[in-house]
């Protein structure tokens, strides 16, 4: 394995000259071990102030009751649900990156899956307050499971996606932090073994006792794989059961049948665009260009363009499908989509997810760190005005015209939501203060096979063909990280 | 006979300290452990590390998982208390999959962390049994005992052939209870 020489048409995972399993270590540790910079302490105090808005908001809503939203009796579910299905589907990417692309052998994902998943985890948190907070009497949110009680004991309805979804999310959060936490106990004793005093004793507890034998990494790497079987149907189970508390109502516009892989492939999309978003910016705080590479960049842009374009299909899919039923009732649901008073959140959308995503077809954009992290921003607005465009205009128009009515969000309702994007990043910024952003023991593993220096290594011993090291070389092109100097002389 | 515990060889490289296992097992010595920053294939085989039956274990309470969520539901809301809904079935099979294959995932998941926990004796606060504290940074140690093995200069010489960069004699065990 580690002796393994790696083809020379692959790009490099790790860039860089000199690196050696201590400076990966060191460099993926510089945050942790050291005082916080500037650029952190100005991130962290204004998500606080979103997170403190959040927890006032949150309160209004639990002191007053969702009165305080902006619904009324026609839009009965509007930007709550609209957060909370946007912040599941931002959680998707970190179990695709770590359950997904380790079934597929895909190497890359070894330096970007540790910070996914903690924003898979601290995305989960972020939806299940929404789905707790839009109960109205949230002190009685135990009534979703199924407790024995008073009232008969009367059950919940299994029949119901609603109660579906409450499993599914909490299997979903649970399993996640399991794989999370499991991946960062040999991490954890990284830190542990290298510091001092009662920093060494709390990494210790954190750390379970991990020594590192053969045994425990055997079974580590079992335990890893079985986790990523069993979260992938699981990954693809949760969206399609969120899908599914729209798409077994009969309400035009939500009765659909393509919504179980639409949502998924959406859930992906606006994923990966949230992990482009958070560490295009911290692989630059945090000095990580060489592990957070340019060819990382480049795949996630290309699964955003695939998933994206799955998003545009689906949309048309669904218009197609609206005149095709004959319902009047759905093909008027989508004409007044698009068209109706709510055109603007609908363009909006498509706009945001399927037309400025296509521009990543483009070498010069997708190799392009600011235009991605724009484009990034940009897919994450189109997909909450997707969300937004699917509950609200559906329902905004029912059956009966005098009853139609618009949806005007009150303060409370854009200070949860602008609240929990604070929640969302204090949280990441503080795993970035305490925990290894990157996977180090997987990192080390890329080192000898995967790594820019083991391949210069191969060209300098001088039995490739020149073809292949004259593509490799041009491949380099694109990689910020990469000196061009080095490979002039060859 | 000095205090010395055990011997330990430094390595730099994963494929020297492969080396230097197959050399000390040429020679007899038995390999007491062997300290890794990262996973090394092949180790297993050569120590002789019986393969994982945790993924057997995962499958068996996997099926747990269906079969309880199936008895909830179906005690519950077919035998104990029937809705009518629309005076379709109480037995609605199909509705019951999402939840079966939830309590699937969850308890296969839980059950195969909790078994690796147990079975690798990791559990919050327990005291961290390393040799070297740079086997989880950038060494890769192979110990042996040292009472066992009574040739210590045929080890040091085998450890450094096989391009060890430091080899300790550590008279704790464990130097992390320091």
């Amino acid at each position: 394995m580690s002796g393994h020489k790696e083809s020379i048409l692959r790009e490099p995972l790790i860039t860089g000259q000199n690196i050696t399993y201590s400076k990966i270590t060191s460099d993926i540790l510089l945050p942790v071990e050291n005082k916080p910079n500037r650029a952190w302490w100005i991130g962290f105090i204004i998500a606080l102030c979103g997170a403190t808005l959040w927890v006032f908001a949150v309160s209004y809503t639990f002191w007053f009751g969702i009165g305080s939203w902006g619904l009324n009796k026609t839009v009965g579910w509007a930007w709550d649900i609209t957060g909370f299905v946007w912040w599941v589907g931002i959680g998707h990417a970190g179990t695709l990156i770590s359950a997904v692309l380790l079934l597929f052998r895909q190497n890359w994902r070894n330096s970007i899956n540790r910070s996914a998943e903690a924003m898979t985890i601290f995305a989960v948190i972020c939806a299940a307050t929404y789905v707790v907070s839009h109960m109205g009497r949230p002190w009685l949110a135990y009534w979703v499971l199924p407790l024995p009680n008073q009232f008969g004991s009367l059950w919940v309805n299994f029949n119901s996606p609603l109660v579906w979804d409450m499993f599914a999310i909490s299997t979903y959060f649970s399993v996640s932090l399991l794989f999370w936490y499991t991946g960062l106990l040999p991490d954890i004793a990284t830190i542990r073994d290298r510091a001092t005093g009662l920093r060494r004793r709390i990494y210790s507890i954190f750390s379970f006792g991990w020594s590192g034998n053969v045994k425990t990494w055997q079974r580590f790497e079992a335990v890893s794989l079985i986790l990523a079987g069993i979260s992938t149907p699981l990954v693809l189970s949760v969206h399609t059961i969120v899908s599914m508390d729209f798409a077994t109502s009969v309400i035009p516009g939500w009765h659909t049948t393509i919504f179980p892989p639409y949502f998924v492939a959406g859930a992906i999309f606006s994923g990966f665009a949230m992990v482009l978003t958070l560490l295009l910016v911290a692989r630059k705080v945090l000095g990580l260009e060489n592990y957070i590479t340019m060819f990382h960049i480049e795949s996630m842009n290309k699964i955003i363009i695939l998933t994206g374009s799955i998003v545009g299909v689906a949309y048309l899919t669904e218009f197609f499908i609206a005149w095709y039923s004959g319902s009047e009732y759905e093909q008027y649901a989508f004409i007044n989509r698009s068209t109706g008073p709510y055109w603007w959140a609908y363009w909006m959308m498509m706009t945001c997810n399927v037309i400025s995503p296509q521009l990543l077809w483009f070498k010069k954009i997708r190799t392009n760190i600011a235009a991605t992290w724009i484009l990034s921003i940009v897919v994450n607005i189109g997909m909450w005005f997707e969300r937004f465009v699917i509950i609200v205009t559906s329902l905004h128009r029912d059956y009966i015209p005098s009853s139609w009515a618009m949806f005007y969000p009150t303060w409370v309702d854009v200070s949860v939501f602008i609240g929990s994007i604070g929640l969302f990043f204090t949280l990441f910024l503080l795993f970035l203060r305490v925990l290894p952003s990157i996977a180090i023991a997987e990192v080390k593993l890329l080192l000898k096979s995967a790594s820019e220096q083991a391949k210069l290594e191969q060209i300098k011993e001088g039995h490739l063909d020149k073809e292949y090291v004259a593509e490799y070389i041009e491949s380099l092109d694109k990689f910020d990280s990469v000196k061009q100097e080095e490979y002039a002389k060859i | 006979m000095s205090d010395i515990k055990y011997i330990l060889g430094s390595f730099g490289d994963p494929d020297e300290m492969m080396h230097g296992i197959e050399k000390l097992q040429e020679n007899n010595i038995k390999i007491h452990d062997v300290y890794t920053p990262m996973p090394i294939h092949g180790i297993e085989a050569k120590l002789g590390i019986k393969r994982s039956r945790l993924d057997i274990l995962a499958f068996f309470c996997g099926l747990t998982g269906t079969a309880s969520a199936f008895a909830l539901i179906y005690l519950t809301s077919v035998v104990d208390w029937k809705h009518n809904i629309g005076g379709k079935p109480a037995l609605a099979l199909p509705d019951f999959i999402p939840i079966m294959f939830e309590l699937t995932v969850l308890f296969c998941a839980f059950s195969l962390v909790g078994a690796y926990y147990a079975s690798t004796h990791l559990f919050p606060g327990r005291a961290p049994r390393v040799m070297d504290l740079r086997a989880t940074d950038d060494r890769f140690i192979i110990a042996i005992d040292a009472k066992e093995n009574a040739e210590h200069s045929k080890i040091d010489d085998l450890l450094k052939d096989a391009g060890a960069l430091e080899i300790k004699y550590n008279e704790r065990k464990y130097v992390s209870y320091e």
